[in-house]
């Protein structure tokens, strides 16, 4: 190790969420870069259920698979009074009322509320399948991804599964969903630092201070890394100037990041000498979030 | 027998609305009275989600026969199917012009829903 670390406070987890709002950026790519830099204690979560990809890159190997199921609510008609309260009190409209009430899986979010509020106690829960972890390792990087079951809408569940597979210890990276939408939320929240990776481009800038106003409504500290960069002084550069964001690293436009990638292999591979500027960011990160945190 | 049509409107005059689940409101129509309620349907137009089940159960709460609507989707469809309701489409034209083509059976009943869910 030269002049960065990238090691971390024994026992003490320390989160990077490493979002975008704009797909396509290279969230994926540098998830797994800093993770093979930190090389030890480190944990990548692919929480990209609906496409997850980090596997293709980081080639683990799969140790196991886990079923994950969200409870959804079922009727025992024979205590239904039929009185429609359920289906009243359900935010979700995922509970129609005729007579007795009809649910709707594809609607539910597993709030609990209906059962709770029956008062013949008539409504129990039911498991219902919504994906799969896979859990596994590649050398000391230890993986977990998430894959949604095809026609499966409620993406949280799956990605809270993912996210409970984090060991609690080292540094934690993850891999989040484009967009800002809950899967998003739900990914970044409650992680130490949100690293936005982003693109040089009117749509990577538009779409990254979608995710910036998110990110300041859920308080968390961040900063911005910029991929396929061509210019230090480009739209992202100037935005963060005046918003007085970290800009904390820039990959360089290369066509053989982009061949390479295109072969599934890494970024580390193709160009070992960034390692030194993932680990001065990761120490970057740290020291920003614990600013942030003695604020 | 009582049908309902989805309208922007308050009267007969007024245009069918084209959404089933997110219309402002429903014409319950009385075919042998040849009268009508408004039913409002606000809260699932401006609902998060699911606002083609609720708007079903509403117009079924009315016990109507026949919906008329302009597009309806999966989920609403099979709810009013399953209860025994018919669902007809129509579009840019009035709520009474609507009544008189079903009366002369000059619209086209749907076997299926016309549009996709929402995340389908």
């Amino acid at each position: 190790m030269s002049t960065g670390t990238g090691s971390k406070t024994a026992g003490k987890i320390f989160t990077v969420a490493v979002a975008s709002g704009k797909g396509g950026t290279g969230k994926t790519t540098v998830a797994i870069s800093m993770a093979l830099c930190a090389e030890t204690d480190v944990q990548l979560l692919d929480c990209d259920v609906e496409e997850p990809n980090a596997h293709i890159l980081l080639k683990p190997s799969i140790q196991g698979n886990e079923h994950v199921s969200m409870p959804v609510p079922f009727l025992d008609e024979a205590k239904c009074t039929g009185c429609g309260k359920c289906s009243g009190i359900c935010a979700f409209n995922a509970i129609v009322f005729l007579k007795k009430p009809l649910f709707l899986p594809d609607l539910c979010h597993s709030c609990g509320l209906c059962m709770k509020v029956c008062p013949g106690k008539a409504i129990m829960e039911k498991p219902r399948h919504i994906g799969i972890l896979e859990i596994g390792a590649k050398g000391d990087v230890g993986f977990v991804s998430g894959c949604l079951d095809i026609g499966i809408a409620s993406s949280p569940a799956l990605i809270r599964a993912v996210r409970k597979q984090s060991k609690n210890a080292g540094l934690e990276i993850i891999d989040c969903p484009p967009g800002t939408a809950c899967s998003f939320v739900t990914s970044v929240k409650d992680s130490d630092f949100v690293l936005l990776v982003t693109e040089p481009t009117r749509f990577g800038l538009h779409d990254m201070t979608l995710a910036i106003k998110v990110i300041k409504q859920l308080k968390l500290p961040f900063g911005v890394l910029v991929n396929k960069s061509i210019s230090d002084d480009d739209c992202i550069g100037k935005y963060c100037s005046s918003e007085k964001i970290p800009l904390l690293m820039r990959i360089p436009d290369d066509r053989s990041i982009a061949e390479a990638y295109s072969r599934g292999v890494d970024l580390m591979e193709v160009k070992p000498e960034l390692k030194d500027g993932f680990l001065k960011m990761i120490d970057a990160v740290r020291a920003i979030a614990e600013e942030d945190g003695g604020k | 027998m009582k049908i309902a049509l989805s309208t922007s409107g308050h009267c007969l005059g007024s245009p069918v609305e084209s959404r089933f689940g997110r219309a402002s409101r429903f014409i319950i129509y009385d075919l042998e009275k040849e009268i009508f309620e408004v039913l409002d349907n606000k809260v699932n137009m401006n609902a998060p989600q699911g606002a083609g089940v609720q708007a079903a159960a509403n117009v079924l709460i009315a016990e109507v026969k026949v919906v008329i609507t302009g597009h309806c989707g999966p989920k609403a469809f099979n709810l009013l199917k399953n209860a025994g309701v018919s669902v007809y489409l129509a579009e840019g034209i009035s709520v009474s012009e609507a009544i008189k083509l079903y009366q002369s059976n000059s619209l086209k009943k749907q076997e299926s829903a016309d549009v996709d869910g929402h995340w389908q």
